[in-house]
């Protein structure tokens, strides 16, 4: 009898082992490995590991140089890692064209706007996805974004190609949204705005990958933050034990 | 008079065909195909042949067409991952071994002399006019539609930003290449009809002078802009035509040189004052 309840509290003890492990690696949308990446002699990246946990805001911070955006291409397949994994859920995307991992579900912006200029703000909307006005309006709203579907998109302020930008990210199917600083040479309304988008997109339970240089922001809105300095990861953690840590203090101020 | 205005209709109906085709790569796409006379010297080429061997013209003028966008398709799948700047020389260096090869190649193309006595499609310049019409009507409506489709609006994303493309998913290499295919297909059909017309073909139908005035009339029409295409050709056709009835008593090698001096003062004249071109939607 009493082996008997030992073997059982055993199974129930490999059960819960085996429901844990599972939940962790469910929890990974996309998980970085020992990725690599120089430009001739400069190692931008080296080395470089971390996850991204399914509905969390996960932040880049670290010094210029520091090899985030480098990390955001190689993510993307704008540049191909010299050595190293990515795997979205259980797909290596390493080495994939951009394409097909944006198809797999990686969605992205980038530091300096990328709209297509002659096209409208429909027309720049229905390349991420084919679909009708009404979920276009509703993506736009969603985004303070207040113009008419019809302007043409070199017609908009930075700040509104900015929002357009995030809001043509955000209507591509993803599992994964990839901002690259959002907030970084927009005027003080829509840096607001823009903060406010990231909040509501954090209650949706988006699963976000962040660079941005406003620690403030970084430590208010973040599930966890990576620091990068020299292409390596210096710290990763919660918000709360980053500010306090004297390395990334030294990083980003010196010693 | 009448005879001389049918020809002009006629070229013009030709060239329509010919840079609104140009229009899709270089407007739309942003491929700036500099060897596009190429593809218009294969498919004149490909008809003169294909019809001198016995071949009806109703089968020729298709396949030429054909032909001209098979080499376009695989150029394109060659070339179209360089750069900008790179992109255009290699496409330049084409029309330049498509000179050497007709020259050279004698036992196919006779060389420098040319290939003479290519068959009508209808003997009666008239009639013959009103063909080319159509067709030009048929290309035109075809790549007006293409170009605010789906795949067309692709086009213009790309010309505007590949990288962003290519992140929302888009298969920006293969969307190039097929560009290119279309716009030499239709290039290829232009040289099948011009061949076809003036029944006479030799190596200076890939000259660039030739180029310089479809491309000067690109311009002029504005690119990314199917109509201002359409208004380019006639615009730049009838000027250059005028000329030969206001200057009636000149030699005709003087007309050859105040056309080209006319044409380079409309285009100065255009990208000082207009620099979209009449109907521009892009910067050139």
């Amino acid at each position: 009898m009493m082996l008997l309840l030992r073997n059982v509290s055993k199974m129930q003890r490999i059960f819960e082992h085996a429901r844990k492990s599972n939940r962790k690696n469910k929890n990974a949308i996309l998980s970085i490995s020992d990725i690599s990446k120089s430009f001739g002699g400069v190692k931008a990246v080296n080395k470089c590991s971390f996850e991204v946990k399914e509905n969390t805001i996960t932040s880049l911070i670290g010094p210029n140089g520091a090899g985030k955006t480098t990390v955001f291409n190689i993510i993307s397949g704008l540049a191909k890692p010299d050595a190293g994994a990515i795997r979205l859920e259980k797909k290596n995307i390493a080495g994939m064209p951009s394409y097909r991992i944006a198809q797999s579900g990686i969605s992205r912006t980038f530091q300096l706007t990328k709209v297509f200029r002659n096209l409208s703000v429909r027309d720049n909307m229905l390349i991420a996805k084919k679909t009708n006005d009404e979920e276009i309006k509703k993506v736009l709203k969603g985004v303070y974004f207040e113009k008419s579907l019809d302007t043409i998109a070199s017609e908009l302020s930075y700040g509104q190609q900015r929002l357009l930008e995030i809001a043509r990210a955000l209507l591509m199917p993803h599992k994964l949204l990839m901002l690259d600083e959002p907030t970084a040479g927009v005027n003080p309304r829509i840096r607001q705005e823009l903060r406010a988008i990231l909040k509501n997109l954090r209650k949706e339970g988006k699963t976000i990958l962040l660079i941005e240089h406003d620690m403030e922001f970084v430590m208010d809105i973040s599930d966890r933050v990576i620091v990068l300095n020299e292409g390596r990861v210096l710290r990763e953690g919660r918000p709360k034990d980053i500010v306090k840590d004297k390395r990334v203090l030294e990083a980003y101020l010196g010693k | 008079m009448y005879e001389y205005l049918i020809a002009v209709f006629a070229y013009i109906f030709i060239y329509i065909i010919l840079v609104v085709s140009l229009n899709l790569a270089f407007g739309f796409t942003g491929l700036v195909n500099l060897g596009h006379m190429a593809f218009f010297g294969v498919g004149a080429y490909a008809s003169a042949l294909l019809t001198l061997h016995g071949i009806p013209w109703y089968i020729a003028l298709p396949a030429s067409g054909l032909i001209a966008g098979s080499f376009g398709a695989v150029i394109a799948a060659i070339t179209v991952r360089l750069k900008g700047d790179y992109f255009q020389i290699v496409a330049l260096g084409l029309a330049f071994i498509a000179i050497a090869v007709s020259r050279n190649w004698i036992s196919l193309t006779r060389g420098a002399l040319g290939l003479p006595g290519i068959p009508d499609i209808i003997k009666n310049n008239f009639y013959y006019m009103l063909f080319l019409f159509a067709v030009a009507l048929l290309s035109v409506v075809f790549l007006y539609w293409l170009t605010n489709s789906e795949t067309g609006k692709i086009f213009q994303a790309i010309r505007d930003d590949e990288t962003a493309a290519a992140v929302l998913g888009k298969n920006t290499y293969l969307y190039k290449v097929l560009s290119i295919t279309i716009s030499t297909f239709f290039a290829g059909i232009a040289g099948s009809l011009f061949a076809h017309y003036i029944s006479f073909i030799d190596p200076t139908i890939f000259d660039l002078e030739f180029f310089v005035i479809i491309l000067a009339m690109l311009i002029v029409g504005g690119l990314a802009s199917i109509s201002g295409s359409i208004l380019g050709v006639t615009v730049i056709s009838l000027l250059l035509s005028a000329i030969s009835f206001v200057f009636t008593n000149i030699s005709p090698e003087l007309i050859g040189a105040m056309r080209q001096m006319l044409l380079m003062l409309i285009l100065l004249l255009i990208l000082i004052y207009r620099p979209r071109g009449m109907f521009g939607k892009v910067d050139v």
